[in-house]
């Protein structure tokens, strides 16, 4: 089995987590910029995180095999003060040349706020000037399907986004087919508690199909499980999905859409 | 699949969590007090269960989400609740 994470916070995760990525069939990690559990204080701080995801990460993965990725924004959590999100996202095109940075993610909502959402447009406003993929974050719990909205009607307001570029994470049952019905890829969150279990995720794939669909562990410094795409990928094959059509879900989709940036280099 | 197929693979994790959640709603009704928000929200969410209508999982999920379409003006908090604190939910008998 072979596999891409594509999304995966790795920095918060241990390099016993890359060692068993990577002997599971783990092939590269794709991460994006999130909160880091508290606000930081000063654009400084994200300058230096985004050193650490553009130069220390992929050190640190390369020594288990892997080849690692990243996004990056200022993650919606922190998105109430906007001051401090201008600034960080006017130091953001410094890092977008770094060999291993795919795009501007995981950017969206996190409460639906007013200026969670102007800094949103603001952070698509730069995808487009640069022409960068898009990752997109979508809320938690009861506010998913409002920000899922929100999110998609920014988007189609926005004259210069190619739906077929962007991909909006953390897809369950209720917010799905708006966004493939709009074009948009969609990934589904494999995790223990929120978001979706393998079983649903195996069951959205039989409900909607796999063309633009993909499954990643989201694993970060909550409770999250690094290995739960090959877990999802068990799932299915049990349930008589054939070997090629897992591998098509689990490495071909990731690698059909991120092969859009031209910093991505796996095969398909 | 075939039904049996679904139910061999899936039944014994099911049962687990009917009762986990039998459980959970007997734990709640045995101390004092009156339901808040999320629980008014639980309660109706599982009676999108019953019946032979399909899409239960989107159902609940909808059934726990704020309908509502206006960004907040401002976020007070970072976390969410699992149910819509907006929501004036008649009581359900437990």
């Amino acid at each position: 089995m072979r596999f891409i994470e594509p999304h995966g916070h790795m920095v918060s995760r241990t390099t016993d987590d890359y060692l068993a990525m990577a002997m599971a069939g783990c092939q590269a990690v794709c991460e994006p910029a999130f909160w880091a559990g508290f606000d930081r204080s000063s654009v400084d701080g994200f300058y230096d995180y985004f050193r650490q995801l553009t130069d220390y990460e992929p050190k640190r993965a390369a020594k288990f095999g892997l080849t690692h990725y990243c996004w990056l924004c200022l993650n919606p959590k922190e998105a109430e003060d906007v001051k401090l999100a201008e600034e960080v996202i006017g130091i953001i095109p410094k890092f977008l040349d770094r060999p291993s940075v795919l795009g501007i993610g995981e950017i969206g909502l996190n409460k639906n706020s007013r200026n969670e959402l102007a800094v949103f447009e603001k952070h698509v406003d730069l995808a487009a000037r640069h022409g960068q993929l898009i990752l997109i974050h979508t809320p938690h719990l009861e506010d998913k399907l409002k920000g899922t909205r929100l999110i998609i009607d920014a988007l189609k307001a926005d004259g210069r986004v190619a739906p077929g570029r962007v991909i909006i994470d953390h897809v369950e049952e209720h917010t799905i087919q708006l966004v493939l019905e709009a074009g948009f890829w969609a990934g589904m969150t494999l995790y223990p508690e929120s978001k979706c279990t393998a079983a649903r995720a195996a069951d959205m794939v039989e409900m909607y199909g796999s063309d633009r669909l993909w499954m990643n562990s989201a694993c970060d410094w909550g409770v999250s499980v690094p290995l739960a795409v090959p877990r999802a990928a068990l799932e299915m094959r049990l349930r008589g999905h054939s070997a090629k059509a897992v591998d098509a879900l689990i490495y071909g989709n990731p690698a059909r859409f991120l092969s859009q940036s031209k910093n991505f280099a796996e095969k398909l | 699949m075939k039904r049996e197929q679904v139910v061999d693979l899936y039944f014994m994790e099911a049962r687990a969590k009917l009762i986990d959640l039998a459980a959970f709603l007997d734990r709640v009704d045995r101390v004092p007090g009156t339901d808040d928000f999320r629980m008014a929200a639980f309660r109706h969410a599982l009676q999108e269960l019953p019946g032979g209508k399909p899409d239960r999982a989107k159902r609940v999920l909808l059934s726990l989400s704020d309908p509502t379409t206006e960004p907040l003006p401002a976020a007070t908090t970072k976390a969410a609740a699992g149910a819509w604190p907006g929501a004036a939910l008649p009581p359900i008998a437990n």
